[in-house]
């Protein structure tokens, strides 16, 4: 398992190398400019200064090898002095980002707590939410639960959360007034007041995010489950006399959670990954707001710079998700 | 939250209620003094006669928020920081023409120019000049000023506020400034600013649900705006600049035959649109009352105008577009020679008369598309719609091709708009050598290379008259050369900003001429 775990580490490497240049490409090809933003009245000499000064005039190969040393070296380097008081990165320049001026890792840190806070609520809710229905609508397979289960399933598949957000916005903050429309991301949890101010102000994203992903991960635990329901397994173990409760919370649910555990150690990149709609609707401003943002003003380094972080959580999970397996499933041995 | 490195309205604005210029506008686009006793002015001496100085007096004993004094130094200082050639400072064109500043004492400061000036008023004036405090920037000049970032974030300022939390794009976090010139103000111990959402949910956290005091731009459509205002909660305020949507029309030939390089350029008239009576009549088929009405309500009026205010510059008789006229616009593609084809598609000399018409990926201009096309389509003129993403159109990158300066297209809308009170720069854009071609890299605000001489002679006698009643009169010839007598421009709506603040909320000026936070010190709670 270690030996393959290294392995699978190494090709990583070259892996994210080629998606870096991929991704640095494409972004530097689409069309746009970091000056669309900037009112007309700034004359196009300025503009031109402007853009001299951010750098963006440079030769894309030029940008991609300071970006690729600013990544590997700079970044880490910063972090290392900021936690142990060191000068190893000195004075060199950081990515900054060119919508802001600010180091992009300075904004992803600024991000990152209201981002996990909300994204990751609602990732759990919606595993919470999901697995029992799952469970449930698979072991009554046609009962009115399971039915009622699937309708929910496809109202959480089929309503966008741009619409199913703005719903509970209308409902409980304008006609009940119970939950706030903008996340104040100034908020401390400090007592038991400020932590139910919390709570309210999560509600409304976490419930439209929850719904979701609860929808996807109870189809695969359903799906799953009564796959596994008609094993030949699951026959001798009633036969031997095991209590239905026995039956399928032991046998059953153990076995078909392997296939769901991948689908949702896959999901985690994308917590994130934020929730480009959900975050802008509710004013949460997280990492996915901050992505939409750079890529309208077209801030290629910010672009950049999440776009890969993206990718290296998702081969990371991916890697994650493969060792799980070996471990829920003695079966599957990598050696 | 540095005007001079991102002149975004939502960073200036920001900004406006930390640092702020010498002097500034009120919301009638007057000027006003602000670190200063008075405005300096030729009658007072201030100007000199021949108007190539102008000396500004910084009002005694003047604190920044950390307690030092606020000296002519810093002001020195700030228009040495913005005019560094390596720094990209945003707002250079208001320092143009700046020949020297210098601290004639501790509170003097004179500015002088390379030429006779006859707006002075530019340096060191209005929201996107602003006083930065020396010490605080002092090493920040040139390549280092964007990496500065503690500095950009949280300037040291004048303004009735200053700033103790920064988040990009996120929240400023400002407490009152204990050092603000009125020990009365402001009425405000902290305030938040809250960015990102959209307009629409900006517009309800003040209208409807009330968590917010203040909303900017809350441009959103006539009927939410009817709606959110029916709850009572808070009221939308409206201010006229000098924003314009039009259609401009492309003088030379985009057609694609032509080789790249001389497609949309002087080399090769427009084969239809340089009839003028093509142009009017297709001034003549739009409704602007209807366009004002679906897009914008309280927002826009009907104009015939490219410089719709200030009231001084307005051309008030040029309201001959503002009635539709169908069946005029008809007759006049009859006379230019345009015939009804079997589909209804008018034809000349076996060609049709076929537009493109493009403008940015945006709800309002797709219904204006429609809404224009229709009225088109029932004069006999076959519309081709097209719609590009606005990080494209207005990117002015020389390589694409759907950049508002290439103008591969037969007519384009959008807005644009002038800083301050005086249009000579925005007139300036009609200039023949402003004319974007392959020559200046596809560079240039001459959109419609609209090129006429006496236009060109008119503008060089405007820059050198002083005379404020004859430069209005010249402005609006200008005015009156572009759209009514050429109909190079189809003006179509004057746009105002729209905010919303909730009713508790007291002493709010929306300002078209400056930031809309100006007078941040006088707002006060409602009780």
């Amino acid at each position: 398992m270690l030996v393959f775990t290294l392995r699978r580490l190494l090709v990583a490497i070259p892996t994210l190398l080629v998606i870096s240049l991929v991704i640095f490409l494409l972004v530097d090809f689409a069309p746009g400019s970091p000056m669309s933003e900037i009112p007309l009245t700034v004359p196009p000499d300025v503009r031109q200064k402007m853009i001299a000064a951010l750098g963006a005039d440079q030769p894309v190969l030029v940008r991609y090898v300071l970006w690729l040393r600013q990544f590997f070296w700079v970044e880490p380097a910063t972090l290392f002095d900021g936690i142990f008081g060191t000068h190893l990165a000195g004075n060199e320049q950081r990515i900054l980002s060119w919508q802001s001026r600010s180091p992009v890792f300075s904004i992803i840190g600024q991000r990152m707590p209201q981002t996990l806070t909300v994204i990751g609520t609602a990732y759990l809710v919606g595993i919470l939410i999901a697995l029992p229905i799952g469970i449930y609508s698979a072991y009554r397979q046609y009962s009115w639960f399971d039915q009622l289960g699937t309708l929910f399933a496809m109202i959480g598949f089929s309503v966008p959360t741009f619409f199913s957000g703005t719903l509970f916005i209308i409902v409980f903050a304008v006609w009940f007034g119970w939950f706030p429309t903008k996340y104040d991301t100034t908020l401390h949890v400090t007592d038991w007041a400020s932590f139910l101010k919390q709570l309210k102000q999560m509600a409304m994203p976490v419930m439209t995010l929850g719904l979701a992903n609860a929808a996807t991960i109870s189809r695969y635990m359903r799906s799953s489950m009564l796959e596994n329901m008609g094993q030949d397994y699951v026959r001798t173990a009633r036969a031997k006399g095991m209590t239905e409760r026995t039956v399928v919370l032991k046998h059953v649910l153990r076995n078909s959670l392997i296939p769901v555990v991948t689908v949702i150690a896959l999901g985690i990149p994308s917590i994130f990954g934020g929730a480009i709609i959900t975050e802008n609707l509710f004013g949460v401003n997280g990492i996915g707001a901050a992505l939409i943002g750079a890529i309208h003003a077209n801030d290629l380094p910010m672009v950049q710079t999440l776009a890969f972080i993206f990718a290296v959580l998702i081969v990371t999970f991916n890697l994650i998700a493969d060792v799980l397996y070996g471990f829920l499933d003695p079966r599957i041995r990598y050696d | 939250m540095n005007p001079y490195l991102s002149s975004g309205t939502k960073d200036v604005y920001a900004a406006s209620m930390v640092i702020e210029p010498l002097a500034g506008f009120d919301d009638t686009g007057t000027i006003i003094p602000k670190l200063v006793t008075e405005i300096p002015t030729v009658e007072n001496g201030g100007i000199s006669a021949d108007l190539t100085t102008i000396t500004w007096k910084l009002i005694p004993g003047l604190k920044w928020s950390d307690g030092s004094p606020v000296t002519a130094d810093d002001a020195v200082f700030t228009a040495q920081y913005c005019m560094d050639p390596a720094g990209g400072c945003a707002e250079l064109s208001k320092y143009d023409g700046v020949k020297t500043v210098e601290a004639v004492d501790a509170s003097t400061i004179k500015v002088t120019f390379t030429g006779p000036k006859t707006n002075p008023y530019t340096a060191f004036v209005g929201a996107l000049a602003p006083l930065l405090q020396k010490a605080q920037f002092e090493k920040c000049l040139g390549a280092a000023a964007p990496t500065c970032t503690d500095q950009n974030n949280m300037p040291i300022g004048t303004g009735p506020f200053m700033v103790t939390g920064f988040t990009v794009n996120d929240t400023v976090q400002m407490s009152a400034n204990p050092n603000y010139r009125d020990p009365a103000k402001p009425a405000f111990a902290t305030a938040l600013i809250k960015g990102g959402g959209d307009a629409e949910s900006s517009a309800r956290a003040v209208m409807e649900t009330g968590e917010f005091d203040y909303a900017w731009n809350t441009q959103i459509p006539p009927d939410s705006q009817a709606s959110m205002t029916a709850a009572g909660k808070g009221e939308f305020v409206v201010a006229f600049g000098t924003s314009v949507e039009r259609i401009e029309i492309n003088m030379t030939d985009p057609s694609a035959e032509w080789p790249e390089g001389e497609r949309s350029t002087a080399k090769h008239p427009h084969p239809i649109l340089s009839d003028i009576k093509v142009r009017t009549a297709l001034s003549m088929a739009i409704d602007r009352q209807i366009l004002s009405d679906v897009g914008y309500g309280a927002g826009g009026k009907p104009t015939c105008n490219v410089v719709p205010a200030p009231e001084v510059y307005v051309s008030a008789d040029n309201t001959g577009c503002l009635k539709q006229d169908l069946e005029g616009a008809k007759k006049l593609l009859d006379e230019a020679g345009w015939i009804p084809g079997a589909d209804g598609i008018r034809e000349k000399g076996g060609k049709k008369l076929h537009l493109l018409y493009q403008t940015t990926v945006n709800p309002v201009r797709q219904d204006f598309q429609a809404l224009i096309k229709d009225w088109w389509t029932s004069i006999g003129v076959d519309v081709e719609l097209k719609a590009i993403d606005p990080g494209v159109f207005f990117g002015g990158d020389a390589g694409s091709p759907d950049t508002f300066q290439k103008f591969y297209a037969d007519v384009e809308m959008f807005t644009n708009n002038f800083d301050g009170t005086d249009p000579e720069t925005y007139l300036a854009q009609y200039l023949c050598a402003k004319a974007p071609s392959p020559a200046n890299q596809w560079q240039g605000e001459n959109m419609n290379r609209y090129c006429d001489p006496a236009y060109d002679k008119m503008m060089g006698e405007f820059s050198s008259t002083r005379d404020p009643a004859q430069r209005a009169a010249m402005a609006k010839t200008m005015n009156d050369m572009v759209t009514k007598d050429t109909m190079t421009v189809i003006p179509l709506v004057h746009r105002g900003t729209l905010s919303a603040h909730s009713n508790a909320l007291g002493g709010v000026k929306i300002n078209a001429w400056d930031s809309e936070m100006w007078n941040a010190a006088d707002w006060f709670r409602v009780k």
